[in-house]
């Protein structure tokens, strides 16, 4: 008797499920697949593309320095915003913590503003504010005489760079302020009572218990960074490209769907490998806290 | 000589008043408790011993010195708190090694005292285990060999009991005591616990409200309670009104139509006290009737309805038969087993 309920409650389950499988499979895997498919047809200026099963995109990408470059500048790029949002993001997030009453809330919003606000229009800001002569900061260093000449942020990485790290700041942000939640706020009044100094307290005893909390903020920054498409575009415009606005740029300039799907794919592949194998390392260095 | 010393220490938060007036003085090597229902100022009074709160007026002093100016990680005070805080992301033995390091003592000597400290708490071969792979009550003994490794000149425990369940709170409570008697730390605890504070205390603080109620060896709060919330707070007591009548030529202490002979000094009206377990059933004393009784192995425990008022009386299962739910019985006790305080003039 209970066999049967087992059976049709794995039934029921099943076919609850059904819904959410198939629009998981209709706007997920399917035109994932598609898309991988795509990335092994043949393409020709006047032929179009051909549906074969041939390895040139992926060839092509392998050969050729040009790819590789872009690449690594993608992973570059998204490696040193990390930093920079890491860097900056965790002594906010402990002293976000620390507030007390209304001026936790206040901050708290001026932390995750940035994602009430188009991504588009906040890089564009940028620009307004280094872009260039006119630009406003720029404006500003050089009429007070610190600079003689603009501060070269347009095209170049350094600009990309420190532009998504703005941008993906909250992110850190909020997951290392999520970790210092679930700290016991005993643990370093315990600490300074063993006559540890307020530095000691922090690098000891609270920054190992939020690392968790940094690292996966820092996989969130490190694949939103990597795949970012609008920062890049907008500040490194044609002339410095990355793996995301490469592939945009095959799909719809050059028209070769094939290869900006190679080279899409690539990024995906690459991009998950990274993550689950830093998610993989971090769980086993942290799975005595955690037990 | 007093070791620790609060003098007139109080704390207000805002308008509010968290403790006030608070005057007490430890000498080395006892076994002080603060006791009172939570809000009471049990736990920030501690605060402002160990330095995380700074009294609002008031002084703190240790050995003469004064504490108040002294940051918290220069006071050399032991803590265990409710929580026990313990740093999850270390060992037991790195978690009660870290006071050591930060005394900057040498890793032979350290490693040595860690191995001293836990095997005092019974934890000898705990040493590598992480906090959340450990009991409750073995995370507790890794948070007390913590605060015991230091040698600190006080121990401070914030209802380090309170988490653990009733059996292993009392191995844990005859446990600590027999360390703290081999080691003669002076120590604080602070509890809402009245069994635990008797069972471990050499003397109690009975705190309510932000206000010391009474100060005094466990027999004495619970015998001589100074007020009536120490009475009520430990352990039960019955209180009748009563009425002391100097009219006639000998005084008398009246309770509807129970009487005795009034003890010096009172007059008017009263309010009698008296413990549950000191009252036996006789042929005379207060009427009542037996409203219901409890079996709860080695006492009984009857609810009674005197004409007085509702009563409640323990009487040990000695074998000898009890009263029957609905007998008529009369309550009587000893005349230095009741105490007597002017009654408040609403009552």
């Amino acid at each position: 008797m209970s066999a049967t309920a087992d059976t049709s409650d794995a039934r029921a389950g099943l076919s609850l499920a059904l819904p959410a499988l198939m629009l998981f499979i209709g706007v997920v895997v399917i035109p994932l697949a598609m898309t991988v498919m795509l990335s092994f047809h043949d393409w020709g200026q006047y032929k179009g593309i051909e549906p074969v099963f041939i390895l040139k995109n992926w060839m092509e990408i392998v050969d050729d320095p040009y790819y590789l470059e872009m690449f690594w500048r993608t992973f570059r790029v998204a490696l040193l915003a990390t930093l920079i949002t890491a860097v900056f993001g965790v002594p906010e997030a402990y002293i976000l913590n620390r507030m007390q009453g209304p001026w936790k809330g206040l901050f708290l919003l001026v932390i995750i503003g940035p994602l009430l606000i188009s991504v588009v229009a906040r890089t564009l800001g940028w620009a307004l504010l280094f872009g260039g002569n006119n630009g406003l900061a720029n404006k500003l260093l050089m009429t007070s005489g610190l600079i003689d000449s603009p501060v070269r942020f347009m095209f170049t990485e350094t600009g990309m760079i420190i532009a998504l790290a703005h941008a993906m700041m909250p992110f850190m942000v909020l997951a290392v302020w999520t970790a210092l939640q679930r700290l016991d706020p005993q643990v370093e009044n315990a600490a300074l009572s063993l006559g540890a100094g307020s530095l000691t307290v922090v690098r000891r005893i609270v920054l190992p218990q939020i690392m968790p909390g940094v690292l996966s903020g820092a996989i969130i920054v490190f694949s939103l960074s990597a795949s970012a498409f609008a920062t890049p575009a907008i500040i490194g415009g044609r002339r410095l490209k990355v793996a995301a606005t490469l592939a945009y740029d095959e799909f719809l300039n050059t028209l070769n769907w094939p290869l900006g799907a190679a080279v899409a794919v690539l990024l995906l592949i690459a991009l998950v490998l990274i993550v689950v194998g830093s998610n993989a390392l971090i769980e086993r260095r942290y799975q005595e806290m955690f037990r | 000589m007093s070791f620790l010393e609060l003098d007139r220490v109080g704390k207000s938060f805002g308008p509010n008043t968290a403790v006030e007036e608070f005057s007490l003085t430890v000498t080395k090597g006892e076994f002080i408790s603060f006791l009172g229902p939570s809000g009471c100022g049990k736990t920030t009074t501690l605060q402002m011993i160990a330095g995380f709160l700074d009294p609002s007026h008031g002084t703190i002093r240790l050995e003469g010195k004064d504490l108040v100016a002294v940051p918290p990680a220069k006071r050399g005070l032991g803590i265990v708190f409710q929580s026990y805080a313990l740093f999850p992301h270390m060992t037991a033995a790195e978690n009660v090694a870290f006071g050591l390091e930060m005394r900057n003592v040498a890793r032979s000597e350290r490693e040595e005292r860690v191995r001293a400290a836990l095997t005092l708490v019974g934890l000898a071969g705990y040493e590598d285990r992480h906090p959340r792979r450990m009991s409750g009550g073995q995370q507790q003994r890794v948070a007390l060999a913590r605060a015991l490794v230091i040698r600190p000149s006080v121990l401070l425990l914030d209802e380090p009991l309170s988490n653990l369940d009733a059996r292993l709170r009392e191995d844990m409570q005859i446990e600590l005591r027999q360390i703290q008697r081999n080691l003669g730390t002076t120590t604080i605890l602070v509890t809402h616990d009245q069994i635990e504070a008797m069972s471990l205390s050499d003397r109690i603080v009975v705190m309510s409200k932000g206000r010391i109620e009474q100060i005094g060896t466990p027999q004495q709060v619970y015998e001589q309670p100074a007020s009536a919330f120490v009475a009520q707070f430990l352990g039960k007591t019955n209180e009748f009104a009563a009425q002391v009548d100097r009219t006639a030529g000998q005084a008398r202490l009246l309770a509807g139509s129970w009487s005795a002979p009034a003890p010096a000094g009172l007059s008017g009206p009263v309010t009698l006290s008296v413990r549950p377990e000191r009252i036996s059933f006789g042929d005379a004393g207060l009427a009542g009737r037996i409203a219901s009784r409890i079996f709860q192995g080695n006492h009984w425990l009857f609810q009674c309805d005197t004409e007085c008022g509702p009563a409640i009386v323990i009487r040990q299962n000695d074998g000898q038969p009890q009263p029957e739910q609905g007998a008529a019985v009369h309550l009587s006790w000893q005349a230095s087993d009741m105490s007597l305080r002017a009654a408040r003039a609403a009552a």
